[in-house]
């Protein structure tokens, strides 16, 4: 049995030690928003944050998220809309909408060490995040956009 | 000259009633499911009422559209809803979408199934949901009149309220549900009888109103195929066989699987739909545990006849195929090119290759499934559930009526969705067990047993008369068929109505330049047809036949000195066949080069703009649509960079402008990802790819400049989300031809190939 904190809640999991925390978090728990979509770190759906840190989930372990804290795409905005949500309805960014989760963990590191990053930062960030539907442009404005509104907010 | 080819049991909305009644859902509007239906009574008795359902209102006066459309993306859904709130008058706040199982009742009203694509929807669906609206409107009209005490012909609707201006008083949708009135039966000719909105009165159609799947889709609440769960459920993860199809399971040891915690039971797929060939299911507890255990199986396979087939063996085959005259069907026939050709002042002739691509959708081909008081359910997202769910029950060998399809937001279908193999490995794992089952694809089964685009080989011959002109033109497509395998129903007559052939390896080749002798034959390639069951993956045929149209088009111009442009121009004459589309698409071209600097910027050295236009999907259905590339060359090593796309597209009716832009930048950068970053290899009989370091579909840094012009109009809404793949890679060929000479005819485009070409 492995206790994992996620989204500030603590979960009791009955799951071996090398599971995956990708399968951790969709099938044990339920929690779906967080994707599988290649099991080897290739496309970034799976992403979660670390200890704020955005890793690949289908390349974490259980027991290495143990004593960590785990957020998830249905926690990062802690009960409101985060701002990068609110920016990817905004520039209507999704299309079959997949890979946004991933996308918008990947996106949301970025932002809490860098609430400025020029279009190459995002570029280079973002990169290993791959979207099929291709909505790379949204993305970015939606990432710039999300970024002028965090920066609005804390009045820099 | 093409048509649409329609399967069995089609329906004709315009000799249906529309019913609006009450329901557990509030008031509930639909088409009657059966002919002669003309009371509610009838309808109820004969139970077709709630099998017609495709909008309810609620007493709280939210809308819920039922969409039987598969929502992977394209925001049909939403743009479904679009035209009925049109009519309907309803407040789009109040708007929502439910995806239904696979029941007949949510028929595609054209093409009589539950199908998603050609770019066919917004165009099929137009007429019907606006009357269904519009119907709607009417009727609850009427019975806000009734309730504030007031003549209906003094009252009319607005933001899901009956408005009666004289006195001011207003009642809004909800209460007039919850009243309970609101009933009536439209006959077909009443029906007939409304006055649809003219596009100058539209509110909502033409305006980029907030798509209604987008919220889910950003905060993790949308629900896909994969997220499906049931109590009690166990997992399966597939072992595919070491080639693509043919393959046979000679013997299974599972010692060491049933060391792996949770492990269940290893099965061994008898699928009697022959979806799958040598398919074994490895079922565990968890999907962690199936994944194990699936590795520590050891299968004994018959490699089957196809575990010699390679690219290059499938060339041959095409190459042999193609230089028989008994070969193929006519697709097109009209002249003699071959006595045109023969009396040429110059001739040209080229083979243009494309490779094998998977679809590669970003969530693995999943179903879960289990029986229930006799009846089988299936859950997950597919792009033809008619179809779908009759493969599943004959995998089962039950009577499809006995089972359900759940429909669910599709991660990604781009044609992948149409096809139904993962529903049997489901289905029978979760009968072998006698529980149910989850059945997710690891990406490494999902990228190889892939229904693929084919690899295609196409000839063209060509002549050109003295004073440049092209006189006669044949063209000759060999791959393997996809609707040959998938769905017979869907194959055309030949041009001489000899025989059958697959016009979607064809489409496209029917151009709409004015070419007085022209022939295009359909061949099939048997060996690629048995090896590769090929699929349908997003534009199809267009996707390569425009790449040989358009770049022997540039070959001509350049053979004839001519300029591109102005050779293409002059054949979009808008003579006899070709009047209105081929104006429509020179105008397009002119909006695309014109926006493009062609001709009027000096660029840099090596660096070109080439150009292309495409009437993609069918001729039926075109969307004018012309690009151009702006690309660099560096003439060292062939490497080269894509820096913009400029692309008009004249699609007619606008339901969503911003929806519309979202699918044409999808669609271009698909086009430039295929042309330039993808291929499946086939070596052995096996597709090559197993993730994404080796199949690498592009990436946010790969993505050029776009520079996109909508032509909208009021004529006949057409299809958005696949012309912009198909007209890409000719354009950056024929750019790449204007900055450093090098004609490259083999998709994707590599930099050997260019460097190739230079020395050429």
């Amino acid at each position: 049995m492995l206790t994992l904190t996620i989204n500030g809640q603590a979960k009791q999991v009955d799951a071996a030690d090398d599971t995956p925390l990708l399968w951790v978090i969709r099938e044990h728990l339920q929690m779906t928003g967080t994707k599988f979509g290649c099991g080897a770190g290739l496309c970034g759906a799976c992403t979660v944050h670390l200890d704020g840190t955005a890793v690949r989930s289908c390349q974490t372990s259980a027991k290495d998220a143990v004593g960590k804290k785990v957020v998830t795409i249905e926690g990062l905005g802690g009960g409101k809309p985060h701002p990068l949500q609110v920016a990817w309805v905004a520039e209507q960014a999704p299309q079959c909408g997949y890979c946004q989760s991933g996308q918008i963990m990947q996106a949301a590191s970025l932002l809490a060490k860098n609430p400025d990053p020029t279009k190459q930062e995002i570029v280079t960030h973002m990169d290993g995040n791959l979207c099929r539907c291709m909505t790379y442009g949204r993305i970015q404005k939606a990432i710039i956009r999300a970024a002028a509104d965090i920066r609005a907010r804390s009045g820099s | 000259m093409t048509h649409i080819a329609k399967p069995q049991g089609q329906i004709d909305l315009r000799r249906r009633s529309f019913v609006i009644g009450a329901s557990a859902a509030g008031l509930a509007f639909g088409y009657a499911a059966v002919h002669g239906v003309t009371g509610l009574s009838d309808a109820l008795a004969a139970n077709s009422f709630g099998p017609t359902t495709w909008y309810s209102i609620a007493p709280d006066g939210k809308v819920t559209v039922m969409v039987g459309k598969a929502e992977m993306g394209q925001h049909v859904a939403s743009a479904m809803a679009q035209i009925v709130a049109e009519e309907l008058e309803a407040d789009w706040r109040l708007m929502q979408i439910s995806l239904p199982a696979n029941d007949p009742k949510y028929n595609d009203p054209v093409l009589g199934a539950l199908l998603t694509g050609g770019s066919w929807s917004v165009r099929m669906n137009f007429d019907a949901m606006s009357r269904a609206g519009a119907a709607g409107r009417t009727t609850l009209i009427e019975a806000g009149a009734a309730m504030m005490g007031v003549p209906a012909g003094e009252c009319r609707a607005s933001n899901s309220q009956v408005i009666h201006a004289k006195t001011g008083k207003k009642v809004s949708y909800g209460k007039i549900v919850a009243d309970g009135k609101a009933t009536k039966v439209w006959t077909p000719d009443d029906l007939k009888a409304l006055k649809l909105k003219t596009p100058d009165q539209y509110a909502l159609i033409g305006h980029s109103v907030p798509q209604l799947d987008i919220p889910s889709k950003t905060n993790g609440t949308a629900k896909y195929g994969i997220d499906a769960m049931v109590p009690g459920m166990l997992y399966g993860k597939p072992v595919v066989p070491p080639v693509r199809y043919g393959a046979t399971v000679k013997s299974v040891d599972e010692s060491d699987a049933k060391k792996v915690k949770g492990f269940v039971k290893a099965v061994t797929l008898d699928d009697k739909t022959a979806t799958t060939t040598g398919w074994v299911v490895a079922v565990a507890t968890t999907y962690e545990g199936a994944k194990k255990a699936a590795e520590a199986l050891k299968i004994n396979y018959d490699p089957g006849p196809n575990a010699k087939v390679s690219d290059q063996t499938l060339i041959d085959e095409a190459k042999k195929l193609q230089a028989s005259d008994a070969s193929g069907q006519l697709f097109v026939s009209s002249g003699d090119p071959a006595a045109a050709i023969g009396g040429a002042a110059k001739v040209l002739e080229a083979e243009y290759l494309t490779s094998i691509n998977i679809h590669a959708p970003l969530e693995p081909m999943n179903a879960l499934a289990y029986e229930q008081g006799g009846v089988w359910h299936v859950h997950t997202g597919n792009q033809f559930a008619t179809r779908t769910g009759g493969i599943a029950a004959g995998a089962l060998g039950i009577d499809p009526k006995n089972l359900v399809l759940h429909q669910y937001f599709i991660g990604g279908g781009f044609g992948r969705r149409l096809d139904a193999d993962m529903v049997v490995p489901a289905v029978l794992a979760a009968k072998a067990v006698g529980k149910p089952v989850k059945v997710i694809y690891a990406r490494e089964d999902d990228m190889a047993m892939d229904f693929t685009r084919p690899l295609t080989y196409q000839k063209v011959k060509a002549g050109l008369s003295a004073e440049g002109k092209l006189v006669g033109l044949q063209h000759d497509v060999v791959c393997a068929w996809p609707d040959e395998r998938w769905g017979p129903e869907f194959l055309a007559e030949s041009a001489d109505k000899k025989a059958k052939l697959d016009a979607f390896t064809v489409n496209g080749a029917d151009f709409w330049y004015s070419v007085p002798n022209h022939k295009v034959r359909a061949i099939l390639n048997e060996l690629a047809q048995r090896a590769t069951p090929s699929g349908h993956l997003r534009s199809v045929a267009p996707g390569w036949t425009f790449w040989a149209v358009e770049s022997m088009l540039d070959e001509l111009a350049h053979a004839a000195d001519k300029d591109p442009v102005d050779f293409r121009l002059a054949m979009l004459d808008g003579a006899g066949d070709n009047a209105g589309g081929a104006k429509r698409l020179a105008n397009a071209l002119r909006t695309a080069v014109g926006r493009s600097g062609y001709g009027a910027v000096s660029l840099p050295k090596n660096s070109g703009i080439g150009v292309a236009c495409v009437s993609s999907q069918e001729r039926a259905t075109a969307t004018w649509t012309a690009c151009t590339a702006q690309v660099e060359v560096n003439p060292s090593n062939g490497e080269f960079k894509v820096n913009k796309l400029t692309l008009a597209m004249d699609l007619g009716t606008v339901v969503n402008p911003d929806g519309v832009r979202s699918q044409i930048e999808g669609s271009m950068l698909w086009g430039m990802s295929l042309a330039l970053f993808e291929k499946a290899p086939l070596e052995d009989g096996a597709l090559q790819v197993s993730n994404f370091d080796g199949y690498t579909p592009m990436r946010m840094s790969q993505m050029p400049d776009l520079d996109i012009s909508i032509i909208s109009s009021n004529d006949a809404a057409s299809g958005c989300g696949e012309p912009g793949v198909t007209v890409i890679a000719p354009a950056i060929a024929n750019a790449i031809f204007n900055a450093v000479g090098a004609r490259v005819r083999s998709l994707p485009i590599t930099a050997e190939a260019v460097k190739a070409a230079m020395k050429a």
